[in-house]
This record gives C-alpha cells, structure tokens and sequence, in this order.
C-alpha cells in the first residue's frame, strides 16, 4: 500500500478516474458502463467526490448569503448533518446490493458505493458556484438560486439511477422498480434500527432499573 | 406568510439519532416579551406599567360590580357596563392616576317599554353626542341622548335572512360616523349584524369565509349519521368583540378557532373589515397575528392557543388584542408584527383574573376584569413611548428622526428586532445602503436586505464598471490571443523553409 503511494502511476491513475466523473455526468449511460466494466473509476475517487459533496455541504452552512438560508447555529449538529448525507448513503448502497443481487445485479456492494459517489458529482460541482451566486443577488432573483438548485439533485438522481441500470446491467423499468424498491428497503432498515435501539435501551433500563432496585433494597 | 427559504432539516439522521430533541431551555419567566426571527422569547423592558387598578372600592361605590363586560372610551370619560347590576358607570379620568365616578345610568327618560335596563353589555358614544347601549335581555340597542333622554332602538330584524325563531341578543356594538350600528349578537354566526341610521336592518357584514377542506368531506361522506353529528360542521365562526377605528374600519376578533387552523394561517383570529366586510389585515410579520406562538407549556401551565377577547386599535394603526386564557396583551404594528406582548392571570396589579374588554384612552389602555370587577390603567413607559414615537417618525416620513428613535429604543433593549429593522428602515430611506444591509443582516430580514442590497450593487457596478469591462475583455482576449500566438508559433514550426530534409 505505501509503496504503491510513492508510485507516480498511481496519481496519474487516481486523477484520471476523478477527471472520469466529469464524461460520466455528460455521458451517463456510456461513463458508467465503461465505470466499472472498463474499470475507470476508483474507489478513492468515489471517495474523494463523496468528501468534496459533505465539504461543500459544510461551506453552504457559513457562506450562503442569509437570503436564502438562515443558518439557526445553536441547533447544529455538525455530525448530524453530516449524517443526513452518508447515512442515507450507505442505507441506499446495502438496500440496492441486497436486492439486486437476489434479482441478478451484476454489480458489487463496493460498485454500488462507487457509482453512486460518482452520481453525487454534480450537487458539489452546481452548489460551490451556487454559494457564490446566493451572496450577488436578492431575493426577488431567487428563482435562479432555487432551480440550480433543484437542477443539481435532479442531475444528480439521474445520474444515479442510470449508474444502476449499466452497473447491474438492467433494463430501465427493471431498475426503475429497483430503485423503488430500495427506497422501501431503506424504510425498513431505518424501522429496524428504530426498533433495535429502543430495544436495547429498554433491555440496559431494565438492568439499570433492577440493580438500583436491588440496591435500594440492601 | 410562508418564509421561502432552505431550512436545515436533518431529516433521516436526525429521525434515528435523535429520536427526542430537548426544546430550547426559556429563560427566567418576565413580564413583556416579544419573538425574535427564530420564535424564541426574548424578554423586554416593560412597554407599559400600571397607573392604577380601580375596583368599586377605588371609586367609592356601594355596590361592587358584577360581571361587568362591556367598556368603552370616548374622550376623558370612561363608560362600563356594571353587566350584572343592570347599569351602566360613566367615570372621568381626571387624571393620569385617577378616576371619578360622573355619574352611574341606570334607567333612561321616555320610550315605551321598560326604562330599565337588562344585563347591558356594551356601550358606545358618539361625537354627536349620543349614547348607544345593548341592552341584552330587553332583545334591544337603544339610542339615548346625553341626558338620558330616549331617542330610538333597534330591536330585532324582521327580515328573513334572521332566523325569527331565535331571540335577539346583542352583546357588542360598535357606531360609525354616520350613526350606523354594527351588532354581534349571541348565537348569530352570520357575521355582524348591520342597522342603517334609522333603525332598518340592512343584512350581515363581514361573515368570516367557511373553510372547507375536501379531505373532511370525505370523511363525512363514509361516517354514519352519529359520528356526523359529532363532528363539527362547517359554519362560519361567531365573533367575540369589536372595535370601530379612527378610519371607519371595524376590526374584530374571535376566540373559535381551532389549533390546526392557527397552524396553517387560516384561522385569523383578528381581522380588520373594510366596506365590504372582507378581511384586510396585513399579516406581513415573520408570524401570523396569533398571539402566543406556543400553545402548550408556554409558562405558567397554560393550554392551548391564545383566545382574543377583545381588540383595539391606536395611532398608526397599531392594535392590541387581548387574550383571556393567560390574561396577556398583544400590541402589533400596522403591518402585524408583534411589538410586544405582556400581562398575565394573577392578582397583582398588572395581571387579571378574567379579562373581558379592552380599550384605549390615548396611547393608555385599559382592560375590564370580569371576575375581580375592577378597571387596569395602563400608561406606557419611555420604552413604550419611544416605540410609538419611532413608529410614528416613520409614518410621517421623518426617516432620519425615526431611526435615531430606534437607536434610542435599541439602547434600552438590545434584543428588539424590530430596533434593528427600523434603524435599516430609516438608513435604506437616507440611501445609506450598505450600512443599512448590516442592520437587516443582524435580524434576519431578508425581504429589506434585499432592497438595500440591490441598491448597493447597482452603485456598487456603477462604481466599477471600467474594472468590469476590463475583466471581461481580459478573459475573451487572453484565450484568443493566447491561441492566435500558438497558432502562429505553429505554422513557422512546420513550415517548409525551416524543415531540414
């Protein structure tokens, strides 16, 4: 590992797959077969545009203009919000590998992950400029502001759901009813989350609850 | 109005992370306080401070009052309806902290029928000199002179669209310049009732517009006949109170509304009718003219919304209503923002146990309570006083003055966001666009924000235009010019004379 980092082969093979995420978000259904079947991408790419997506997730909070997001700074979470971003992320990648690969997905749980970052591409590359844009104008030219915006996740789902369609090798319904299907894979992880903590801090209150007994008792 | 901008929602994290979010901790109970941009409660100075509180033994009566409802102002004379003792008290304020009983009304000269009154509830004078009282049980509102002396009534509508079935109760009134009668009466939901100034009635004004929500029809479309029964049906609210202001427009205000309405923004609990009787108060404040904005556990135990009992309106069309489950005042601006709200349910002087009618003498008010039967005399203090000067400067179109008014008022209250809004008001007006920015910037207030701020630009782009233009020529030509010189570099590199064969 350390020894590939001091290879110079293995920059100009990272920059690369990170320049591939531009031809894939202008050429979605070609970039992200050639993604994985050509193996043009990489993981530490993926990597890199999920970071630059919380990063620029993270500068929005301070820098756009107050016009068009009133940040209420005693009620962030840094950690939180970050989670709003990766933790759908990864509910999103293991709900899709696990269903796909029961209805015959060609793809991995590790190229699952990798398209998807790729497919995040857009909101980083709309919203920087975005930030810019909030503080030059006003309200009343908000439009502009509110439809970039709306345009970066659009782009943004697209890109996704034709990552899955060449990654899986489906046709489009097919990964159409995929991706619906995931979207209620994902309601059920959440329920069975919900459902395993309360459970576990209902057990720990329990013991809580018989040791202080137990002890008041004595 | 529904504020348009991203709020950060953390919406699956903090679904699962965070399942019970502790709401923001309140600081130390105070008496006046108001909402700052995020709807938290910021506690103030005290806008007013109680003059006096005049109960029958202040004003040296032998009987006490008894469920008194009914107050008006007019002038320095101050009228109460003794509801429970069938008469009516004129006091005179003679002066700031004192109140003499004039005298005490309770029968009148002529007319036919009893010259006694029945449970009177309201009252109201006029500049011509007469008074108008509803008299409830006798089914009347009776117009009298000065001097006691009967002149006309009006007494039930015979007209079809009053259900002839139904007793006329009166419990409000209010008389415009033309002698005009406005009338709420009990179990009339049809808006108010209209008498022209010769005792015809002329219809209902101001019927507050059914809601009608599709979803509950089809509820009731697959309830049984029981369960629909039970539900409430769609009927217009009934008013509590009324208030005929300087201009001619009657604003009034109903405690039947619903929490979910109050949410939405439909339930308009206060509104000013025009002419037509259709509703034109502005709302244009970061809330709606609701009163308080937390319905449960908002101090002191209190449940559910804020029902108004009664409202009035002052100068620049600031009005305040007054709310009977926790004993409070809300004063607003002319475009409904909240200035401030105080009181409270107690027995110390400044708090009520049951408010009833609420009125003002000046920039004075004064609240009626029904249970202790006794009179508050509020005056504003400097806080206040400066508020109403600033306001006022404002309107008058003395900008500069108004903002230093403000400043004024800042220094008193630092956390008054409507300080900070007027002194950008006053700076936008004085074209001082970017400091102006800063003051709405502090407080949130992106609509004026926006106004001073494409003022800015455009003298900001003024200034720089030449900066500008030159920018913009520098990234066309550059990339031309570096491509035309490539170009050239390329055609003497392969050209033929220099290529060595």
């Amino acid at each position: 590992m350390l020894a590939s980092l001091k290879k110079k082969e293995t920059y100009s093979r990272y920059f690369a797959s990170l320049k591939f995420s531009l031809y894939c978000i202008t050429h979605p259904l070609d970039g992200f077969w050639d993604l994985t079947h050509e193996k043009r991408g990489s993981i530490a790419a993926a990597n890199t545009i999920l970071f630059l997506t919380l990063f620029v997730r993270i500068l929005k909070l301070p820098y756009t203009g107050f016009v068009f997001m009133a940040v209420y700074w005693e009620g962030i979470n840094i950690f939180l919000y970050l989670a709003s971003v990766v933790f759908p992320l990864a509910l999103w990648c293991v709900g899709n590998w696990g269903l796909t690969t029961l209805f015959d997905g060609k793809g991995t749980l590790k190229q699952v992950y990798m398209a998807t970052c790729y497919g995040l591409t857009p909101y980083p590359l709309l919203q920087l400029p975005m930030i810019f844009l909030s503080n030059i104008i006003t309200a009343d030219e908000g439009e502009f502001y509110f439809v970039l915006g709306r345009l970066s996740l659009l782009w943004a789902g697209l890109l996704i759901l034709s990552a899955m369609m060449e990654i899986h090798e489906y046709k489009l319904g097919k990964t159409v009813l995929f991706t619906i299907a995931t979207l209620f894979a994902m309601l059920v992880m959440i329920f069975i989350l919900l459902l395993f903590f309360s459970m576990i801090s209902q057990g720990v209150s329990y013991f809580v609850s018989l040791y202080r007994e137990i002890r008041f008792r004595m | 109005m529904r504020k348009v901008r991203e709020r950060i929602s953390l919406l699956f994290a903090g679904m699962v992370l965070a399942m019970s979010m502790p709401m923001a901790a309140h600081a130390e109970e105070g008496y006046t306080y108001n909402y700052d941009w995020w709807e938290d409660v910021q506690y103030s100075p005290d806008a007013y401070a109680v003059a006096g509180v005049f109960s029958a033994k202040e004003l040296g009566l032998d009987l006490k009052l008894n469920a008194p409802e009914g107050l008006f102002v007019y002038d320095k004379y101050i009228y109460i309806c003794d509801t429970g003792n069938n008469r009516i008290l004129e006091l005179e304020r003679d002066a700031a902290d004192s109140l003499k009983v004039k005298r005490i009304i309770d029968s009148f000269k002529g007319g036919s029928g009893s010259d006694a009154f029945s449970a009177p509830t309201d009252v109201a004078v006029t500049e011509d000199g007469y008074i108008y009282i509803s008299d409830k049980n006798n089914e009347r509102i009776l117009k009298l002179d000065m001097e006691l002396n009967y002149v006309m009534e009006f007494g039930k509508p015979d007209d079809a669209t009053f259900d002839q079935s139904m007793s006329f109760n009166p419990k409000k009134i209010a008389v415009d310049s033309a002698g005009r009668v406005y009338c709420i009466a009990a179990n009339v939901n049809k808006g108010l009732i209209k008498f022209e100034e010769d005792g015809e009635y002329s219809g209902f004004t101001g019927a507050s517009e059914v809601t009608f929500d599709w979803t509950d029809y089809v509820w009731k479309k697959l309830a049984t006949k029981a369960q629909r029964e039970q539900m409430e049906s769609f009927v217009p609210t009934e008013y509590d109170n009324l208030y005929m202001d300087a201009d001619g427009f009657i604003y009034v205000c109903t405690s039947n509304v619903s929490v979910n309405d109050l949410k939405s923004g439909d339930a308009k609990p206060v509104r000013r009718l025009n002419m037509m009787g259709s509703n034109i108060l502005v709302q244009n404040g970061n809330f709606d003219v609701v009163g308080d904005l937390y319905f449960e556990n908002s101090g002191g135990g209190f449940q559910g919304p804020s029902l108004f009992t009664d409202v009035t309106a002052m100068e620049n069309d600031i009005y305040v209503a007054l709310d009977k489950v926790r004993g409070r005042l809300f004063s607003y601006d002319d475009q409904g923002r909240l200035l401030y709200a105080f009181g409270g349910i107690g027995n110390m002087d400044g708090y009520f146990r049951r408010p009833v009618a609420l009125e003002h003498m000046g920039r004075d008010l004064l609240v009626l309570d029904s249970l202790d039967g006794s009179v508050t005399v509020f005056t504003p203090t400097l806080y206040g006083n400066q508020i109403f000067n600033a306001i006022d400067q404002f309107q008058q179109g003395k900008y500069y003055e108004s903002g230093e008014i403000w400043r004024d008022v800042l220094s008193m209250n630092g956390n008054y966001d409507l300080a900070y809004i007027g002194i950008g008001r006053s700076l936008l007006r004085q074209e001082k666009y970017h400091e102006a920015m800063e003051y709405f910037s502090l407080k949130w207030d992106y609509q004026n924000y926006s106004k001073a701020f494409k003022q800015y630009r455009k003298e900001w782009v003024e200034d720089h235009i030449l900066w500008l233009i030159g920018g913009f020529f520098l990234i066309l030509c550059v990339p031309l010019a570096i491509g035309k010189v490539k170009a050239i570099k390329h055609e003497i590199d392969t050209a033929d004379i220099f290529i060595q064969r």
